[in-house]
């Protein structure tokens, strides 16, 4: 029984690691190697409103979003919109970005396990007999609100319409008069306030390290891959997957393993079905 | 038909999407023939050359070469064993010279054989077998720029890649398009000395009167059915393939 | 009112173009215009360690060959085959435990470890990327970005090779001079050997993998193999370097997966010019001592290289090294339209 919600939260960490990546991979192609970066930087904004400038927990959650949202903005229109297309510039663009950022904040001091923001409600709560504590809960309730308001922003709103539309077919798109740079922009500074979320929510469970920054970009890419690039309810099934993995491992096996279980699942899914569980590309076939 | 068929495609189908691209074709290819496949565009006769090579995976049909299932085989497997194809769109090596073009299928396993072993002086071996396509060798075309080549002549590079394998079938994917009248006629006539060589040809084309002079038989594709085949005479007086093709002009 | 504008030109300088082809050998200055860029570079080489002022600057040439060796794998990957290999510390990390582990465990001496590793560890990587091989390159940036994030764990886990403390007191180099001239000399053997395997009929197979890989396929080549024996030769450079490591300062450890291995070459290779070979070795030669002299700033460095790396992508993505073969071969002068 534990091992089924401990499996629940531990996969919906996951999924809120990838959606942001899934995000900016599905509507603009472009895979955002700076992810993990951004959810750091987000712990460590809010850290610093929190305990430097001493203001309250929610304004500086929001504030960190706020900015973290921008910098993912900022990062694609100065410098990933030139390198827009070319995918291998691309990764190596966003992936110096993302380490510049990571290790900047490793010079400023940020560097050791000493810090960390607090739970949102500290509380230890039953379910079914087994022990969780309430931060866990609010994860799992954070996720399933960013789904449904995701969902209703794609479905419902002019921007959502458009990000889909681009999503699906570029070119067609674009020649209705939707700005393949503008849901650029918009992708990536909603992808950028998804991990910031995510962290906000994950982040107080333990400490803030920069650490962190470089496992949460290999998961949330783990996640997407199993389930398939730019496939939304592949990245969440793959992030169930992954995460029942996980804790199945860590409970039967040993904790250490947390990480091979990760590589294990992914070089399964490359060799046997390459596009992931949902993938809508069929990685080579396809192109004559 | 009393010519052995040297290809036999099977009920072959492929959907992507919703669109069903090539929905359940079959026909039979005798050896030595020239086959013509038209349609109006986006009837999947792309698609359906990409199945039989093996680019694209088949959702269902079967494709035999000489007895030899090659469903399931992968696109190098299949040129491997000379079932070869050109491409429509073609991205020849612009900085090199033509002949260096063909350094690379010539390189293959297929080509290496076919030579018995080494093949010595690779170069000269492109050269001469861009000679036989109608690179004029005296005026020194084969060591022209790619970039410096005009369609036609790029046309018969990409036909003298698959030639390069020494091939038995031949699958030209839009060989005239584009080309001027001469150009076709000069085509048309290379057609015809591949076919004397003993080749099989399968030519996907748009420029029906040039293909009625060279093919054999032609089959007809309108959204991915086969809906006609025969001797080019009676399929185009057959009322289904006129009205595909109504509204376009007939050359 | 002007009808005419000003546009820059940049024609061949006249040396170049009566150089090309078999003039070449025509006269002993144009002997010397082909031949000097080659020449400095050998022999700019071979007589640096000799310059160099103390032992400092000569431990730096060490560390500076390996990255120089990484970059120009990197290269080699990346404009002739195609495939963006993110992670050079898994071919450094593999190569360096190979060879502690034959040295502690066998006790082999360097001599026989470090072309075993080159060997052995190129087995070892190009198996574990043979997966992604089929595929498009992201999936194998992404695979070669997280092995050196995951290995280190497994050795962790495992508590093998020496765990987090790694293995130590391993054999050194007899002396400085065989430490330098062993690299240069495997920089300068790589670099030509990959520019005349480059220049082959092989060579424009990877190429044309790169290129229009479907034509690859058509003409009955299966791409994989090749790919995979690109990936071969270029985990062997690889390993070596990892190998070399080990034995300069007899000690292998956990840090060899670090990220430094992966992107300092790939900021040389921006940096010194994408495509020429040449060009990656040279920003390694730039940027590693910048970076040895800056260790005292700790992670600042890496948002350094970070920096400068972003900025050549986007700024000046021929590099360093077109640009001056730019200058040499050709001059620019003021046209009128």
């Amino acid at each position: 029984m534990s091992i089924l919600i401990y499996g629940i939260v531990n996969s919906l960490i996951l999924a809120l690691f990838a959606v942001g990546f899934t995000l900016v991979y599905g509507v603009s192609r472009l895979p955002n190697f700076a992810h993990g970066a951004l959810y750091i930087l987000t712990g460590f904004v809010t850290w610093t409103f929190l305990n430097s400038l001493g203001l309250p927990y929610a304004l500086s959650i929001v504030l960190s979003l706020i900015i973290t949202a921008s910098v993912g903005a900022v990062i694609y229109r100065l410098i990933l919109i030139r390198v827009r297309g070319m995918e291998a510039s691309e990764i190596i663009a966003s992936f110096a970005i993302g380490l510049a950022i990571m290790e900047g904040l490793r010079w400023s001091g940020f560097g050791g396990g000493f810090y960390a923001v607090p739970p949102f409600i500290d509380r230890v709560v039953h379910i079914g007999g087994v022990p969780i504590d309430s931060q866990r809960l609010i994860i799992v309730g954070v996720a399933l609100v960013v789904v449904a308001l995701l969902w209703l922003f794609t479905h419902y709103t002019k921007m959502g319409l458009a990000l889909r539309a681009i999503a699906q077919h570029e070119r067609a798109a674009m020649m209705l008069g939707i700005d393949s740079d503008l849901t650029a922009i918009v992708s990536l500074a909603l992808g950028s306030a998804l991990a910031g979320l995510a962290a906000v929510a994950i982040l107080p469970l333990g400490l803030i390290t920069v650490e962190t920054g470089y496992s949460v970009l290999v998961y949330a890419i783990a996640v997407c891959i199993i389930g398939g690039l730019g496939s939304w309810p592949g990245a969440v099934i793959g992030a169930f997957v992954l995460g029942f993995a996980q804790i199945l491992t860590v409970r039967f096996i040993g904790p250490q393993w947390q990480m091979v279980v990760i590589f294990v699942a992914i070089i399964v899914v490359l060799l046997v079905r390459p596009s992931g569980l949902f993938g809508k590309q069929k990685e080579l076939e396809e192109r004559v | 038909m009393s010519k052995e068929a040297i290809l036999r495609v099977r009920g072959v189908s492929k959907s992507f999407g919703g669109v069903k691209a090539v929905d359940n074709v079959s026909f039979d290819l005798a050896k030595g023939e020239i086959l013509g496949i038209i349609g109006p565009n986006g009837s999947g006769k792309t698609t359906l050359i990409n199945l039989i090579t093996g680019f694209v995976k088949k959702d269902s049909g079967e494709v035999f070469f000489k007895d030899r299932n090659i469903s399931k085989l992968p696109p190098h497997r299949i040129a491997d064993l000379g079932v070869t194809r050109t491409f429509q769109i073609m991205r020849p090596y612009y900085t090199l010279p033509a002949f260096k073009n063909l350094i690379v299928p010539l390189y293959s396993p297929r080509a290496r054989r076919g030579a018995g072993g080494g093949l010595g002086d690779r170069d000269a071996v492109a050269i001469d077998l861009l000679e036989e396509v109608g690179f004029e060798r005296d005026a020194y075309v084969p060591y022209k720029l790619a970039s410096a080549l005009p369609l036609g002549y790029l046309k018969r590079l990409e036909l003298s890649r698959c030639l390069a394998l020494k091939p038995e079938v031949v699958i030209g994917d839009e060989v005239f398009s584009g080309l001027s009248m001469s150009e076709i006629a000069s085509m048309v006539r290379l057609m015809e000395k591949l076919q004397m060589r003993g080749i099989t040809l399968i030519m996907v084309e748009h420029r029906l009167r040039e293909l009625f002079l060279l093919a054999n038989r032609v089959m007809v594709m309108n959204f991915g059915k086969k809906i006609a085949e025969g001797v080019p005479g009676e399929v185009m007086g057959s009322k289904e393939v006129r009205e595909a093709y109504l509204g376009i002009e007939e050359g | 009112m002007q009808l005419t504008t000003r546009r820059k030109e940049r024609l061949d300088r006249g040396i170049k173009v009566r150089t090309s082809g078999i003039y070449g050998v025509s006269s002993l200055r144009e002997i010397a215009y082909l031949v000097t860029p080659r020449a400095i570079l050998i022999v700019g080489l071979l007589i640096l360690p000799l310059v160099l002022p103390n032992m400092y600057w000569q431990r730096v040439i060490c560390i500076t060959g390996i990255f120089a060796l990484l970059a120009l794998v990197f290269d080699f990957l990346a404009d002739y085959v195609g495939i963006i290999s993110l992670g050079g510390a898994l071919y450094v990390g593999v190569g360096g435990y190979v060879a502690g582990v034959c040295n502690s465990s066998l006790g082999l001496s360097p001599a026989l470890t470090i072309p075993i590793a080159t060997l052995a560890g190129a087995v070892i990587c190009t198996l574990l990327l043979l997966p992604c091989l089929p595929l498009r390159g992201i999936y194998f940036a992404i695979i070669t970005l997280m092995y050196p994030l995951v290995l280190p764990r497994i050795i962790e886990a495992l508590g093998i090779f020496g765990g987090t403390e790694g293995m130590a007191a391993l054999s050194t180099f007899p002396n400085i001079w065989v430490s330098q001239y062993l690299i240069i000399g495997a920089i300068l053997v790589a670099l030509f050997s990959l520019r005349r395997l480059v220049n082959t009929d092989m060579g424009l197979v990877l190429h044309g993998i790169k290129d229009n890989d479907q034509a690859v396929r058509a003409s009955g080549m299966n791409i994989t193999w090749y790919k995979a024996r690109a990936v071969f030769i270029a985990s062997a450079i690889g390993c070596f370097a990892g190998a070399y490591l080990t034995h300069l300062y007899g000690w292998v450890g956990m840090s060899l997966f670090g990220l430094d291995f992966s992107i300092l070459p790939i900021a040389a290779f921006v940096l010194g010019g994408p495509g020429t070979l040449v060009g990656p070795v040279i920003g390694a030669f730039i940027l590693t001592p910048l970076s040895e002299a800056l260790r005292a700033f700790g992670s600042l460095r890496i948002v350094a290289y970070c920096i400068i790396l972003v900025g050549f992508i986007v700024f000046r993505p021929e590099g360093l090294m077109k640009f001056l073969q730019r200058k040499y071969h050709q001059f620019e002068r003021w046209g009128e339209v």
